[in-house]
């Protein structure tokens, strides 16, 4: 069972969700992105979503396609998410990395599952991998025990979401709404309806994201998901920091609300 | 032929696939639902041909180009003129294949990337005449570079917005659209402008466009008295070049040549070569292809004169017929293109689009090596009026005080 698998289980038996946070490795610099996962780790993180910028990311919003390129801008490479996993695993929450499907396949998805396994993360995230193209990553991921989160959507027909979630390991994550990443007025009433449509498929543990920004939202989800995802709100404070160390203090009072908006 | 030789649906070769997020899957199974419908419906294809007939102007002429013929080592040069289909170049025959889908599906908006803005320009003009809300996504510098049809799109209706992330070209334009879609899916089709793209876009444009060689190859027949040697197209995502080369693939005698945006040159590292051995495989927006890329699979950033050919990635059936030997692929540098505009425009009055006159600058190449009883069929695929700017700049033709030089 990998970490992330663990995770989930010792929140379930908390009666809680889990918090799951994203930031991508190299914004603002490799150092501080991984400062500041420690910081949301120390903060209530339970599960990290390490990112890997990448040039074309087309199922991400402004917040997040700006510090993807500014990542790149300020050199980055794939060896980075290894590193931010490790720093995460030590800091005591389980790593998984969310990555565009590219890099992983240009550094050898085999090569690229041993690395993972060694850095301690449990798994990948694909956003625009689906089952039906994944046959490598299947096989790698079998070979090496790792998590192969796939994602379900409002518009997954009931045969996709027996296919999808029939080949995922670890959770599955469900997109609450359509539309790309960044925060929302609203997490709308179709993120509950796809949890439920998707419990009836499958047992795995269900996380849900995109748009989650507010601890009134966490509290929300988290009343019909295992798991909430946060990203493009945690981003935007490094985007918007005045130095380091406003970046950290800020990170961990977000987290720490959202964390405490998911105990009530 | 290439249908057999597919090896899983959706693929060609290797090549291909459906690399998208979830959300879109449904959408893309819908679309291949009735696309695969329509193409069998004599309602549906009746209604295309009726608009090809009476609306772009098809079927396209054939035009021999002996003047520009002495500058390409005494071949024969038949131009297929797709220059003068209404709006300007081959995108329309896809696009209103697409819009027609649209209504098909009971969708009400389009969507579509732009380059060159051929392509945005067709896909507003099928929108204002299926009554359909069009918005066109279009890189900044391809906004600037392409004013003119920045305003034309708009003058059609369509709300057009400039792209500011990324290299501000067409592959950011993709993105953005590809983003809209995802959030809008329910009520949008993606008219997305060339064969490459997750299944079933490389198929389904490939087939829109392939009129173009049915026409070309019953015409050189009916007025050359036979096939060509060579066929030269212009390559940028390759929908010209797939819809000409397509129907010539069973005749192994004709060569079919694609010429891509060699920019500065292969070796300035500023092009837009896919098949000169700076590409290698791998996934950019939805196919799995050629794409330049660096170790780490991030883009890099193409280059060339000509913004619709300046594209990192490739159509995943060129990417096919080139490794299969059986298309040939050159780039052809900035200058080089410029030159054979300048030479058909005055050998013969004709003015090509810049992507063109890459295929233009390739048949002057192929000419030389046939020599003498060669005969090169070149796909005119765009005309130039857009790049009249960009032209005059390149040769110093505007002057100062706005006056004829004396």
């Amino acid at each position: 069972m990998t970490r992330v698998s663990e995770v989930l289980r010792a929140t379930k038996a908390e009666g809680r969700a889990a918090l799951i946070g994203y930031l991508p490795v190299g914004f603002p610099s490799v150092g501080e992105s991984i400062d500041a996962m420690t910081a949301m780790v120390e903060a209530g993180v339970d599960i990290v979503e390490i990112g890997m910028p990448y040039s074309d990311p087309l199922m991400d919003g402004p917040v997040i396609q700006t510090a993807a390129t500014r990542a790149l801008a300020a050199g980055v490479h794939i060896r980075d998410v290894f590193t931010a996993a490790r720093a995460v695993t030590k800091a005591g929450a389980a790593a998984v990395i969310m990555t565009y499907w590219n890099p992983v396949l240009r550094y050898g998805v085999d090569r690229f599952a041993a690395d993972l396994v060694d850095s301690g993360a449990s798994g990948l995230i694909t956003p625009d991998l689906v089952p039906d193209e994944a046959q490598d990553w299947i096989a790698a991921s079998d070979k090496h025990d790792l998590d192969r989160i796939f994602l379900v959507a409002p518009s997954s027909t009931p045969d996709r979401l027996v296919s999808t979630t029939a080949a995922t390991r670890g959770f599955v994550y469900a997109a609450s709404l359509m539309g790309v990443t960044g925060a929302r007025e609203s997490v709308g009433e179709q993120a509950a309806i796809l949890v439920e449509r998707t419990r009836a498929v499958t047992g795995l543990p269900i996380c849900v994201g995109l748009g989650v920004s507010t601890p009134e939202q966490a509290e929300q989800v988290a009343s019909f998901a295992d798991g909430v995802i946060v990203g493009s709100v945690l981003v935007r404070q490094l985007l918007d920091r005045t130095d380091p160390q406003d970046g950290l203090s800020r990170i961990r009072e977000l987290a720490g609300a959202l964390r405490r908006g998911m105990n009530r | 032929m290439t249908e057999q030789s597919n090896t899983r649906i959706g693929r060609f070769g290797a090549f291909g696939g459906r690399y998208v997020p979830e959300a879109l899957v449904a959408a893309l199974e819908e679309l291949d639902e009735h696309r695969l419908k329509a193409q069998q419906d004599p309602g549906f294809m009746g209604e295309l041909q009726r608009l090809h007939r009476t609306y772009t102007g098809r079927p396209s002429i054939i035009t021999e180009v002996p003047r520009f013929a002495e500058y390409c080592g005494g071949a024969r040069v038949i131009l297929k003129r797709e220059d003068l289909n209404h709006t300007g170049s081959h995108k329309i025959n896809n696009v209103l294949g697409q819009a027609l889908l649209t209504k098909r599906m009971g969708k009400t908006r389009v969507i579509a990337e732009t380059g060159a803005g051929q392509h945005g320009v067709a896909t507003a003009t099928a929108a204002a005449l299926m009554g359909l809300d069009c918005v066109i996504y279009m890189g900044r510098v391809d906004t600037e570079r392409q004013s003119l049809n920045v305003a034309r799109m708009r003058l059609l209706g369509a709300k057009v917005v400039p792209v500011d992330h990324g290299s501000r070209t067409l592959k950011d334009a993709v993105n953005e659209a590809f983003r809209d879609w995802v959030a809008n899916v329910a009520t949008t089709h993606y008219v997305l402008g060339t064969v490459t793209g997750p299944y079933p876009f490389p198929e389904m444009v490939r087939n829109f466009h392939r009129i173009i060689g049915v026409e070309a190859r019953q015409q050189m027949l009916d007025e050359i008295g036979r096939l060509p040697d060579a066929i030269c197209a212009c390559v940028g995502g390759g929908s010209n070049a797939m819809g000409i080369f397509h129907r010539f693939i069973d005749d192994a005698d004709v060569r079919l040549i694609g010429l891509e945006g060699g920019g500065e040159g292969v070796e300035s590292g500023r092009h837009a070569s896919r098949f000169s051995g700076q590409a290698t495989p791998g996934v950019l927006h939805g196919a799995y292809t050629y794409v330049l890329q660096d170790d780490e699979g991030q883009t890099i950033e193409s280059h060339s004169v000509s913004a619709g050919l300046d594209y990192p990635s490739v159509g995943p059936e060129h990417a096919q017929l080139h490794d299969s030997g059986r298309a040939e692929y050159y780039p052809i540098k900035d200058d080089e293109a410029m030159e054979a505009l300048r030479l058909l425009s005055q050998t013969e009055g004709i003015l090509p689009a810049i992507e063109s006159a890459h295929a233009l600058a390739g048949a002057m190449r192929i000419g030389r090596e046939l020599g003498p009883g060669g005969v090169v069929l070149v796909s005119l695929s765009g005309r130039g009026d857009k790049d009249v700017d960009a032209a005059a700049r390149w040769f110093g033709l505007l002057d100062e005080d706005g006056g004829d030089p004396a």
